[in-house]
């Protein structure tokens, strides 16, 4: 008896006028087109990125702030807990361990979050400027609930990681990750819905607000690179 | 979902009648068309991506094989399972076999039209297991046990007073009325079954042949939850949602938000690619693809093929005189508005979808928005063409129509016959110029006034020019 494996194919076939599978010379064909990672029609060859990136987070209701470099990245996270009227009280990514919160005056955990987490803290792995997108990449450091399951969500992003389009994130994951990470994440602002009557409410089932901040100097893959180490000792498991 | 859409006509004007709906289906004009337009301009050359994207399926479709067998090869080396289910019953076969093995009490759903095809929350509910749909649009429908009426929106036909007076009942809570506040209610009663569910089930937007991912597309938050936190993710979806590469899903991710509701990008893209690693800290421990045909290879093989590069935006819908009229539900199945009057007919037969092929003006605003090129209104009258030769149409459809034939095989006869018609309306027309009941057409001007012609046919007006 044939399963519904190759029956399903063998009707797909049959549709397309083939008894088998497409002819050697067309599977090469085919599998040269995926290797060749060719991209439609893309903008943006004259932006400057990071004035994109800004003004379309902007748009999707995301709120911005920026920092010099890295180390100064915990005292403009207190400045905006402040201002929001938010505890200074985090669960950071693990990636993010090694900055120095405590002087800040920020109560930072290093871990995955939980349910009553309200802030969550987290790096970006890339930015999109076409759309404003930041691009989370699932890993050992960079738990995915961090960016989900808090009211409010910050996120780092790198100044000199923020690309062009989506085609661009996909190649730069590419070219670093030696394995195509699990999950890959294109957020683009608070979570939101228009189910009802066709109106916008922000908050939806993820986070109420996201709060970008732009770290100008500094590459966070360094910094995560030595953060490791800490990370791991530092997690509850 | 049990299908109802040999009543098209009967519910149709059942629709046109209810006042709620129609003020509810207004904000399909208000928001989406506007919206749409506006998300459209900002592409430097639309036409040019929208050419590039109806390639892409195409290219999908002409090997499907080809990209189905390379997209279970790389999900399955990465730890995933891939089933292939020929049938609804199938899946739901599949899925509960996979829910009890696992010991799996609770799902929570992301939104899928894949799933309503199948029923499949009545097989598992059948199979002693919980099932909740948490996109808020289509938590509503479960209160309410009601099936979606918009492949993206799926309670637009709902008012806010409506959807308070569920959640007050349902929820034994006060009753509210902002907007804000019934969606916070939702999230409050829904965040502990994201927390506590062992299986979340998701449809996919796209799979992707390179990578063996699935692809999901969201506003609220819902479908990374659902993909996140449950040790057991599930994605169900069509055979012919496979997609060469990344970059190709980029190229349809320009225009899948754009058309549906005008929004550059959805709020989460979400890619997933196998089970989580040991060093993870969440993510789910299972990762089950399932494969549905269910009528997609034999639409392949038909005249119609064209109709499996839809990627599901709600664009055709949107934009469709009748549709906006009547809303979803008169289609009595899945899919509404044009996409579903080719979808359903070739999924549950021509015979048992007589007037949806004919639930369309063939004004073409569908084709002209459809990001994929979907020539909607040739495959309508493809279909048309079929029930006609299969002799399908009503016998006093198929007289008329075989008189006109024979009468415009007689260029003179034709002549005197369409002026003497065009006379007889542009009279019947009077002052007002419309004709409030046609003689041998009360369905047609039942609903509405027929305006009525200039008294002279386009031919002697034609003849009359040098
Ligand atoms: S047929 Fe075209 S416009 Fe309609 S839902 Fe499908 S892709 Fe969108």
């Amino acid at each position: 008896m044939s399963s519904a494996r190759d029956r399903i194919l063998a009707s797909v076939r049959a549709a397309l006028g083939r008894s088998g599978a497409p002819p050697q010379a067309q599977q090469g064909a085919l599998a040269a087109y995926i290797a060749a990672h060719s991209s439609g029609p893309c903008p943006g060859a004259d932006w400057d990125l990071l004035a994109r990136f800004q003004s379309r987070a902007l748009l999707l209701s995301s709120t911005l702030d920026d920092a010099e470099t890295m180390a100064g990245v915990p005292a403009a996270v207190a400045r905006y807990l402040a201002a929001q009227g938010l505890l200074p009280q985090a669960v950071v990514s693990p990636e993010l361990a090694r900055l120095d919160w405590q002087g800040a005056g920020i109560h930072a955990e290093a871990r995955r979050a939980q349910a009553h987490d309200l802030v969550g803290i987290t790096g970006s792995y890339c930015a999109i400027a076409e759309t404003g997108t930041l691009v989370m990449v699932s890993g050992a450091s960079a738990p995915p609930s961090n960016s989900l399951l808090p009211e409010t969500h910050i996120a780092i992003v790198h100044a000199a990681r923020i690309v062009r389009c989506m085609e661009d994130a996909f190649a730069l994951l590419r070219a670093e990750q030696p394995r195509w990470p699990r999950s890959v994440n294109f957020v683009s602002g608070p979570s939101r819905t228009a189910d009802i009557e066709q109106t916008i409410v922000l908050g939806a089932h993820g986070p109420y607000r996201v709060h970008v901040i732009v770290a100008r100097a500094g590459s966070l893959a360094a910094e995560a690179d030595s953060s490791q180490c800490h990370a791991r000792a530092r997690q509850r498991s | 979902m049990h299908a109802t859409s040999m009543h098209f006509k009967s519910r149709a004007a059942e629709k046109l009648a209810d006042g709620d709906l129609r003020a509810a289906l207004d904000g399909l004009k208000r928001r989406f068309v506007p919206a749409r337009a506006a998300a459209i301009a900002e592409l430097d050359d639309f036409e040019a991506v929208r050419e590039a994207a109806a390639e892409i399926r195409d290219r999908a479709l002409e090997h499907l094989d080809f990209f189905l067998e390379a997209f279970e090869r790389n999900c399955t080396a990465r730890g995933a399972v891939v089933h292939w289910a020929e049938t609804w019953a199938d899946v739901n076969a599949i899925v509960v076999a996979i829910a009890r093995d696992n010991g799996v009490r609770k799902a929570v759903k992301s939104k899928s039209m894949v799933s309503e095809e199948c029923a499949l929350n009545a097989a598992l509910e059948a199979a002693g297991i919980a099932v909740v749909e948490t996109d808020l649009g289509e938590y509503i429908l479960q209160l309410g046990h009601e099936p979606p009426s918009h492949i993206i929106a799926p309670v637009i036909h709902k008012t806010r007073d409506q959807v308070s007076d569920l959640f007050a009942a349902k929820h034994a809570s006060p009753r509210k009325t902002d907007i804000g506040e019934l969606t916070r209610e939702a999230r409050e009663r829904l965040r502990p079954h994201f927390l506590s569910a062992d299986m979340g089930i998701t449809g996919a937007n796209f799979i992707v042949a390179e990578t063996g991912s699935t692809l999901i597309v969201t506003n609220e938050g819902n479908g990374r939850m659902a993909t996140t936190l449950p040790r057991v993710h599930v994605a169900i979806t069509g055979i012919e949602k496979v997609v060469p590469t990344l970059e190709d899903v980029a190229t349809l991710l320009r225009l899948l938000p754009r058309s549906a509701t005008g929004q550059s990008i959805s709020n989460y893209v979400s890619l997933t690619t196998g089970i989580r690693d040991a060093a993870e800290l969440d993510g789910p421990e299972q990762f089950h693809v399932v494969l549905l045909d269910g009528g997609r290879s034999r639409i392949l093989a038909s005249e119609v093929r064209a109709i499996l590069r839809c990627i599901r935006c709600g664009a055709c819908m949107n934009h469709c005189p009748v549709y906006q009229s009547v809303g979803g539900h008169a289609y009595g199945w899945v899919y509404p508005g044009p996409m579903g009057s080719v979808l359903t007919p070739s999924y549950l037969g021509l015979e048992n979808a007589l007037d949806l092929p004919h639930a369309a003006t063939l004004c073409n605003q569908c084709g002209v928005v459809c990001p994929v090129k979907i020539p909607l209104p040739g495959l309508l009258r493809k279909l048309r063409e079929q029930q006609y030769e299969r002799g399908l149409r009503p016998w006093h459809e198929r007289m008329a129509l075989a008189g006109w034939a024979r009468l415009a095989a007689h260029p003179r006869l034709y002549a005197l016959a369409t002026s003497l018609a065009a006379k007889l309306l542009c009279w019947l027309g009077g002052h007002e110029r419309r004709i409030a009941r046609l003689p041998f057409g009360r369905g047609w001007s039942g609903g509405r006034d027929m305006p009525a012609p200039a008294g002279k046919t386009f031919r002697a007006l034609y003849g009359k020019q040098d």
